[in-house]
C-alpha cells in the first residue's frame, strides 16, 4: 500500500493509524510564523466509528489503508453472518455482526448496500437510504386520522420498530428513511 | 470537475482586493516609500529549514519572499521601499494557506522595531478602523498560556508539555515551542484586538538582529501581529552583519541536512550586498490574502483568491 505525506492528506483519504483503518475527515495546516509547520487531522476510525484528532509534523506520512467502498447485494443471513454478493462478479462476502451493526434492522434480501471492504473483508455495511419493508404487526388505527398525532408503533418484517401514522395497517409496505429510522410513506400495492 | 472553472472568490471579494491594494499604495505614496519590483524567479531560494521553495528546473527557484532582492536594493541605496508581489511556498496548503499567495513587504532604513510596529498599526488603522492594539513580549505571553518560560524551561519540559497537549513525538525544543505557540498561545489572544508580539526567542531570529533581555537571555528583534485568530505581519529589525548572516546560512544548511531537506546554497549575492553595507533598517511582510480574510471575517483563503491551488 502506498504511503501518504501530510501534504497529500485530504478529506476521504483512507489511512492506517495505530493499526486501524481510518478515514480523514479534516486536515488543517498550521504554521506559526516562520516555525515548524503541522497538520492537525481529524480521522474517523472505520472499525469503531470514533473520531480521533491527531497532529503531525509537516512531511510525516501514514500508510494508506486497503479500504474500498463497493455496492453489493444482500442475500441472506444465517444468524451468525450476513451474506452479500457482488452482482457483477457473483463473488460473495460474509459480514459479521460488528460489521453489519445497526444496518441489520434495515436489510431486505436483494437490496443493494454499500459495503466497506478492509483488506477484502466487510468492515462496514451501509443500507440504502430508503428501504421498503412490510408491516407485520401494528394496532388497528382510527379511520380518518391523517395528521401527525404522534402515530403508533409498527413492527417491520426485519424486526425493526418504527412509528407510523394511525391509518397505516398491517400487511402494508412502509417506506423508511434508514438514516433517521423514520416512516417516509407507504407503498400502494 | 468541469464545474470547477468558476472562481472561489465572490465578485465582492475580488473588488475588496482591488480596494485593499489601492489603500496600501496610497498609504505608501503619502509616506514617500517607493514601490519596487524584484524577480520572482531567481538562482537561490531562502535557506530557512521551515520554508520550502518551489524549484524551477534550469532557472532556480520561485521566491518565497522578495526579501533577499529587496535587501540588495537597500544596500544599493534605494531608501525606503515596498513591494506587492506573488510569493511561493511548497507544501503550504490549507484553509489559510495557498502555495502561491500575495505578499506585501516593506523596509524602512533608520527605523527601529517600535517605529516599524507603529507604521504597521497606522496601516491597520486604515484597513481595520477603530480596532485597539496591545503589545506582549513573547516570553510572558507564552508563560501565561502554558505555565512554562520558553527561554529558561528545559528542552524536555517543553517537549513533554507539548506532547501532553497533542504534539507528535520527537519534536525539537524549538518545534515544541512552535507547536504550543500555534495551538495554545495564538488561540488564546483576544480576537477583536491587534495583538503585537515582540521579542521572540533568539533561536527564532531568522534574519533579525538579536539582543539580550533584562535577564541576559537572547531574544530576537522580531515581532508578529495577530488579529482575528490569524498571524497578519512578521517584522524584523534586520540583521546587517554579513559574517553573522553567513553563520546563519551555515546553520540553516546543517539543519536542512539533519532533517533530510533539499540543500539550499548560501546566496552569495546577498552576502556581497551585506558586506558592501546594508543600512540599519527594519522590515515587515504581510500576507495580502490574510488581510482580506480579516477584513471580511473569513476563515478560508479560497474566499479571497480567484483561483486557489485546486482550481488553478
Amino acid at each position: 500500500m502506498a504511503s501518504y505525506s501530510t501534504s497529500e492528506f485530504k478529506s476521504g483519504l483512507k489511512v492506517m493509524l495505530d493499526g486501524d483503518p481510518c478515514a480523514i475527515i479534516e486536515n488543517e495546516f498550521v504554521k506559526p510564523g516562520k516555525g515548524q509547520a503541522f497538520s492537525r487531522v481529524k480521522l474517523r476510525n472505520l472499525k469503531t466509528g470514533k473520531v480521533w484528532e491527531r497532529t503531525f509534523k509537516s512531511g510525516d506520512s501514514l500508510e494508506g489503508a486497503d479500504v474500498l467502498d463497493v455496492q453489493m447485494q444482500y442475500i441472506f443471513s444465517d444468524g451468525e453472518f450476513w451474506h452479500f454478493m457482488d452482482t457483477e462478479t457473483f463473488e460473495q462476502k460474509q459480514a459479521d455482526e460488528a460489521a453489519v451493526g445497526d444496518a441489520k434492522q434495515w436489510l431486505k434480501e436483494e437490496d443493494m448496500c454499500e459495503v466497506t471492504l478492509y483488506n477484502g473483508e466487510p468492515l462496514n455495511v451501509n443500507p440504502p437510504n430508503f428501504v421498503e419493508l412490510e408491516i407485520v404487526e401494528t394496532d388497528p388505527g382510527l379511520k380518518g386520522d391523517t395528521a401527525g398525532t404522534g402515530g403508533k408503533p409498527a413492527t417491520l418484517s426485519t424486526g425493526a420498530v418504527i412509528r407510523v401514522p394511525l391509518f397505516v395497517q398491517e400487511g402494508e409496505i412502509a417506506k423508511v428513511d434508514t438514516r433517521t429510522g423514520e416512516y417516509a410513506g407507504r407503498i400502494k400495492n | 470537475m468541469v464545474s470547477d472553472w468558476r472562481p472561489t472568490a465572490s465578485l465582492e471579494a475580488i473588488k475588496a482586493r482591488a480596494g485593499l491594494l489601492s489603500t496600501v499604495r496610497a498609504f505608501f505614496a503619502a509616506r514617500d516609500v517607493l514601490e519596487v519590483d524584484t524577480p520572482q524567479l531567481a538562482r537561490h531560494g531562502v535557506s530557512e529549514p521551515n520554508i520550502q521553495c518551489i524549484p524551477v528546473p534550469g532557472h532556480g527557484y520561485l521566491q518565497s519572499s522578495p526579501e533577499y532582492h529587496m535587501k540588495r536594493l537597500l544596500a544599493a541605496g534605494s531608501g525606503p521601499i515596498y513591494q506587492l508581489c506573488k510569493a511561493y511556498r511548497d507544501g503550504e496548503a490549507g484553509a489559510r494557506h495557498n502555495p502561491e499567495f500575495t505578499m506585501l513587504e516593506w523596509y524602512r532604513p533608520g527605523f527601529d522595531l517600535s517605529a516599524l510596529i507603529n507604521e504597521c498599526l497606522a496601516l491597520f488603522g486604515e484597513l481595520f478602523p477603530g480596532v485597539p492594539s496591545r503589545t506582549y513580549p513573547f516570553r510572558s505571553l507564552f508563560a501565561d498560556a502554558t505555565g512554562l518560560d520558553p527561554l529558561t524551561a528545559s528542552d524536555s519540559e517543553l517537549v513533554t508539555f507539548a506532547e501532553s497537549h497533542g504534539a507528535p513525538d520527537g519534536l525539537s525544543k524549538s518545534a515544541a515551542v512552535d507547536y504550543l505557540m500555534a495551538t495554545r498561545v495564538e488561540t488564546a489572544l483576544p480576537v477583536e484586538q491587534l495583538s503585537v508580539v515582540t521579542d521572540f526567542p533568539g533561536w527564532a531570529a531568522a534574519l533579525a538582529e538579536t539582543r539580550c533581555d533584562e535577564d541576559g537571555l537572547e531574544v530576537a528583534r522580531r515581532f508578529e501581529i495577530y488579529y482575528r485568530g490569524m498571524e497578519l505581519a512578521n517584522g524584523y529589525q534586520e540583521l546587517t552583519d554579513a559574517a553573522e548572516q553567513s553563520r546563519r546560512f551555515r546553520r540553516d544548511s546543517e539543519l536542512r541536512g539533519a532533517q533530510g531537506l533539499p540543500p539550499m546554497a548560501a546566496d552569495a549575492l546577498l552576502l556581497a550586498a551585506l558586506e558592501h553595507g546594508l543600512p540599519a533598517c527594519s522590515g515587515v511582510a504581510m500576507g495580502v490574502e490574510r488581510l482580506l480574510m480579516a477584513q471580511r471575517y473569513s476563515d478560508q483563503i479560497a474566499d479571497v483568491m480567484t483561483f486557489p491551488q485546486h482550481r488553478a
